[in-house]
This record gives C-alpha cells, sequence and structure tokens, in this order.
C-alpha cells in the first residue's frame, strides 16, 4: 500500500515550547546531496525579544537553584542525549555526510555536557576568594551569574560548537538566546527538542535559526542581554561591539575566520565559565 | 438544577438586549490582529499612559507608598516623555496624604469607597466612607455594586443604592464598578451597564472589576460595556466613561482595548474623560514601550521599576 510519508517541520525552541518564526517566513534547507530537506524557520528580531522574555522568566529561579542540583540537571541531559546520539549524528550527516566524524562530534559533545555538570558546584571556590584588606573588614569575593547571555554559534559546528559556547554560560545559572548555524541547523533543532525533554527549566535554553543580518543588530542592543558570546568574523565584531556599548554589555568572540578545534580540551573549562559571571566584593564589618 | 435569574432580572435583559457570547468573541478577536503604523503606536501609548489610574490597593499601603506613588504620576518617566497619569487610585485613609501632593496638577486622586471590595457593609456605612474621602479630596470616587442583590433580583434596590451613592459624591466623579467576574453572564453584565447608567450623570463611569478576583478586565466584558455605553448614547445623548480594571498589565493589551474604544466608541471617547484604564503595572510598561520606540532598542524591565522577569 502506498503511503504519503510523514515528512517533519522542524521548528525553534523557545520557552520550551516549538515555535515557528512570528514572520511566518521560512528557507529552504539543502541536504548533501542537493536534494530539498525542509523548510527552516527565519526568525526575526521580533523572535528575538520573545526569546529573551522567555529567558528572563527562567533565569531568576535557573540561577537560585542549588549548584549542585544545576550538575544534576545538566549530567541528566547527558543520560538523555547518550542513547539518542545516533539521531544526532544522522541529523548532521543531513549536511556532512562524514559519519565518524560526526559520531566523533556527538560523543564529544555528550562528554562535553559532563563535563561541565562537574563545573556547576567547584567553579564558585575556584573563582571566588576571601581577599586581605588593611581594614577591619572581613573581605570576600562572590561570582553571580550575569542574567541573559546572547549567543552567535558557528557556522561550521552546529551541534558541538553550539552546545560548547552554550554549555559554560548555563554552567553559572545564566539563561541563553542562541542563534545557530544558518547552513546547519537541523543537529541544533533536533538538540532543541532534546533539551526540551530534559530536567532543564523551559527558558534556560532558547535556540533561534534564521539569518544574521536579521537577529545580529537586535542581539547587539536589546537593553535586557548582558553579554554577547558571538564566533563572527572580523565586521560581525565591529557590529557587535558597537551595538553593545550602548547597554554595556559584556562581549566575548571566538575569530569565525580562524578554524576552531571544539575537540580540543582548550574549548571548554574554568576560563569558559570565568567569562559569563560577576564578581561581588563583599566588605563585611568586623570587631577589633 | 442549577436556579435562572430572576424574572426582575430577566425582564431587563429583556428590555435592553442580551449579548452573543459568540459573536462577541470573534469580533474581540479580530481587535489584536490590527496592524498599527509606528506614529499611531506612539500615538496610542501616549494615550494610555495619560488615561492610567494609577493603583495601589493593598493592606501594606502606607503614607510614604502613596507619595511614592503619586510622584509616579506626575513623572512617569523622565527618558521617554510618558505624559503624566490620569488619577491615582487608592484606599480612602490614604487620600488626605495623596492630596497635599497632587493639588494644583493634572492628576485627580481617586478613592476607592463602599466596602471595597465586597460592598458587604451597611448602606450607611457605605455612603459614610464616601463622604469621607470626598470631604478629604477624593475627586473622584470608585464604588461597588451589590452583586448579592443584583443577582436575587433586587434591582431597584442596587439602582436606589448607586443613586445614594452620586448623591453622597457631589462634585465628585462616580466609577461603578459591576465586578463582572461576579455576574456569571454577557447579559447580566450588560442588564448591570444600564442599570447603573440609568442614574448616572455625563462623564461618570462604569467600570468593570476590582481587580480582587480571579478574573478581571477582559476585551470581551469591556466590549459588552462599550456597547452598552454606545447604545445608552444613541437612545439618551448622556456619554458615560468606561474603565477596564485589572489584569491589564502590558501595553500590548491597552492598545487593544484603545481599538476596541476607537471602533465602538470614536475618538469622542479616546480622551481620559471618557476612556481610563485601572493598572498598577501597565504604566511602566507603557514607558518601557515608549523608550523602545524613541531608542529603537528593546528595554529591560528592571530599568522601569519592574523586576527582571516580568514581562
Amino acid at each position: 500500500m502506498n503511503r504519503l510519508p510523514i515528512t517533519k517541520t522542524p521548528k525553534c525552541l523557545v520557552g520550551g515550547a516549538f515555535i515557528r518564526s512570528e514572520s511566518g517566513r521560512v528557507y529552504p534547507l539543502q541536504d548533501s546531496s542537493g536534494e530539498f530537506f525542509a523548510n527552516i524557520p527565519l526568525c526575526t528580531r521580533k523572535d528575538l525579544r520573545n526569546a529573551v522574555e522567555a529567558a528572563a522568566k527562567a533565569f531568576s529561579s535557573w540561577s537560585a537553584r542549588s549548584a549542585y542540583n544545576r550538575g544534576q540537571i545538566l549530567y541528566r541531559l547527558a543520560e538523555m542525549i547518550e542513547p539518542r546520539a545516533e539521531e544526532l549524528v544522522r541529523a548532521i550527516m543531513t549536511t556532512q555526510p562524514d559519519r565518524p566524524a560526526a559520531e566523533s562530534e556527538v560523543q564529544t559533545a555528550i562528554d562535553r555536557i559532563v563535563h561541565y555538570a562537574g563545573w556547576t558546584d567547584k567553579y564558585g571556590p575556584l573563582l571566588g576568594s576571601v581577599n586581605p584588606v588593611a581594614s577591619s573588614h572581613f573581605n570576600f569575593t562572590v561570582t553571580e551569574p550575569m542574567g541573559i547571555v546572547g549567543i552567535i554559534a558557528p557556522e561550521e559546528s552546529s551541534l558541538l560548537g553550539l552546545l560548547s559556547m552554550i554549555l559554560p554560560a548555563i554552567t553559572s545559572g545564566n539563561a541563553v538566546v542562541a542563534l545557530t548555524s544558518h547552513a546547519r541547523p537541523y543537529s541544533s533543532i533536533l538538540l532543541g527538542e532534546m533539551l526540551a525533554v530534559s530536567d532543564l527549566p523551559a527558558g534556560v535554553v532558547n535556540i533561534l535559526t534564521g539569518a544574521r543580518a536579521d537577529i545580529l543588530p537586535t542581539m547587539a542592543t536589546h537593553e535586557h542581554i548582558r553579554a554577547v558570546y558571538a564566533c563572527v568574523g572580523k565586521a560581525g565584531r565591529t557590529e557587535i561591539q558597537k551595538g553593545c556599548a550602548e547597554s554595556v554589555k559584556r562581549t566575548v568572540f571566538l575569530d569565525e575566520e580562524k578554524t576552531i578545534d571544539w575537540h580540543s580540551e582548550s574549548a571548554q573549562g574554568l576560563d569558559k565559565i570565568r567569562s559569563f559571571v560577576e564578581s561581588k566584593t563583599v566588605w563585611h564589618p568586623i570587631g577589633n | 438544577m442549577k436556579s435562572g435569574n430572576p424574572l426582575s432580572l430577566r425582564k431587563l435583559v429583556c428590555k435592553v438586549g442580551s449579548v452573543d457570547e459568540v459573536g462577541l468573541g470573534e469580533r474581540v478577536a479580530k481587535y489584536s490582529t490590527r496592524s498599527l503604523k509606528k506614529e499611531s503606536k506612539i500615538f496610542a501609548l501616549r494615550l494610555a499612559a495619560s488615561m492610567v489610574d494609577l493603583t495601589t490597593l493593598e493592606g501594606k499601603d502606607t503614607p510614604g507608598k502613596v507619595a511614592a506613588l503619586c510622584l509616579k504620576a506626575l513623572h512617569p518617566h523622565a527618558g521617554a516623555s510618558v505624559p503624566c497619569a490620569a488619577a491615582v487610585c487608592v484606599y480612602p485613609s490614604m487620600v488626605r496624604h495623596a492630596k497635599p501632593i497632587l493639588r494644583g496638577t493634572k492628576v485627580k486622586i481617586a478613592s476607592v469607597a463602599t466596602a471595597f471590595p465586597s460592598g458587604q457593609a451597611p448602606l450607611a456605612t457605605r455612603l459614610a466612607e464616601v463622604r469621607a474621602a470626598v470631604g478629604d479630596g477624593a475627586d473622584e470616587i470608585d464604588m461597588v455594586i451589590n452583586r448579592g442583590a443584583f443577582l436575587a433580583g433586587e434591582l431597584n434596590l442596587v439602582q436606589d443604592e448607586i443613586s445614594a451613592v452620586r448623591e453622597a459624591c457631589g462634585k465628585s466623579a462616580l466609577k461603578v464598578i459591576l465586578e463582572t467576574s461576579e455576574l456569571e453572564t454577557g447579559d447580566n453584565i450588560r442588564a448591570a451597564s444600564f442599570l447603573a447608567m440609568q442614574v448616572l450623570r455625563e462623564g461618570d463611569f462604569i467600570k468593570t472589576s476590582t481587580g480582587k478576583t480571579a478574573a478581571n478586565a477582559t476585551l470581551a466584558n469591556n466590549q459588552i460595556m462599550l456597547d452598552a455605553i454606545r447604545d445608552h448614547y444613541f437612545a439618551t445623548g448622556v456619554e458615560i466613561a468606561m474603565k477596564p480594571a485589572g489584569g491589564i498589565r502590558t501595553a500590548k493589551q491597552a492598545v487593544t482595548f484603545l481599538i476596541a474604544v476607537k471602533e465602538t466608541l470614536g475618538d469622542r471617547w479616546l480622551n481620559n474623560t471618557r476612556y481610563r484604564f485601572g493598572a498598577s503595572a501597565l504604566l511602566n510598561d507603557l514607558a518601557r514601550q515608549l523608550m523602545k520606540e524613541k531608542t529603537g532598542r528593546y528595554q529591560a524591565p528592571y530599568t522601569f521599576s519592574e523586576a527582571s522577569g516580568s514581562y
């Protein structure tokens, strides 16, 4: 019997819900053989605005969770993805048909989640300090998450690259609004589907698809986004810096024009977490 | 079997006409689909700000909090050139604290009275409360109707009480809160609107809700009351004003309500003597949106007196 195939409409993840762009616009995605694969939402600045609202709602409770609990949730995410690794491999292979490379990317991605799950209750003691001061104060520094972090993910690596940028931000309790690869969005969309059914609260990670030209200027100027972490070239860097100046955002860049080894140890770790925390120093009066 | 409305109420509904709730739902759903151009949006945001009855009705209200509210009504936001609010709305005991700050300004003092929000007190007590508030300097009185009597069919009693409160108001404007969520049906809201309007003066208000129940102002009950005001105006020539209250938190909602006013009653009602919003957080969001229109940048709520996650 002939059966009509049920094709999937890829959607973005905003506030734990799967959305199309409010504009209704899409762009066609071809697979590696040049065949039409799916229509991908072309998100607009209004979608970004909505995603920031979702992230803002999620931030207060996510950042208030204990470090230990955030670690549990991240570890559980790795547990959830591990048995679905093959799905992710196939998603990567729609646009990059090299199977060993795809398998390796998924494995590193899962290990990276576990890596940051371990950091949640350890970065605090390492980045904080008790400071010697020449007055009768007990002076100490603790770190706090910044709030909402905007991410422009690399074009090349839409699973490992995207995750490597999201994870250090959410480890310390930030919420994230990310724009994923324009050319290779499908594995990010599948990742979004896995995030939505993990224990990660809705809105902590929001993933948009579309064109950088539509999203990047608004992400840079949106007052509520407190840091922008972007894998861009020189022109993108200048545009983001100009936009971020007005609202005094922190900017962290990866150079798109150089080859980034996402598998490397240097693509993860404490320095990445440090980039998205604020230090709070307390002067506590003591006797004598 | 649930007993229906008493005979007197059914007769009133027959007389003033009933409400087609399905058609109404479709009609109000269309209001939020209008595409507004930039100048119209700025006009609507500024107009909505000038219509806000900035409200604080909490047990923990203090003279200091009311003073801060008054200053906010006068100067909502420095950067976004937001017009001052229409009024502050407070409990009667707070009127005398607001008066010295607002005397001689465009911002009026509205006071809820008549045993707000339940209205369950003897008439003499309720009238005494109104007189006290007016005596302290309230320019407007927000009364609640006797819902128990209305639903029991004692319509003359309800109307006589409204008349009595109107007398007690003297020159102060009267706003009659129907508390739509407790009237159960659209027919009852329309009937109650007429019951109130028949004894109100031009420029007095009918108002949806106290803001103290689960369901507050909605586009649908706002529309029922706007339609009632229009029909009353065509029949008598008396222009009754309208105030939705409770649950209107965002600028977008407020603009949609204004579209309903514009398309039902026209430009004569698009000012703060004919239409008001009872709200506490709305003014912050209006300022935030006006700032966004001015700068082109999306704004964070925490620079407009709101918590970070309060979208």
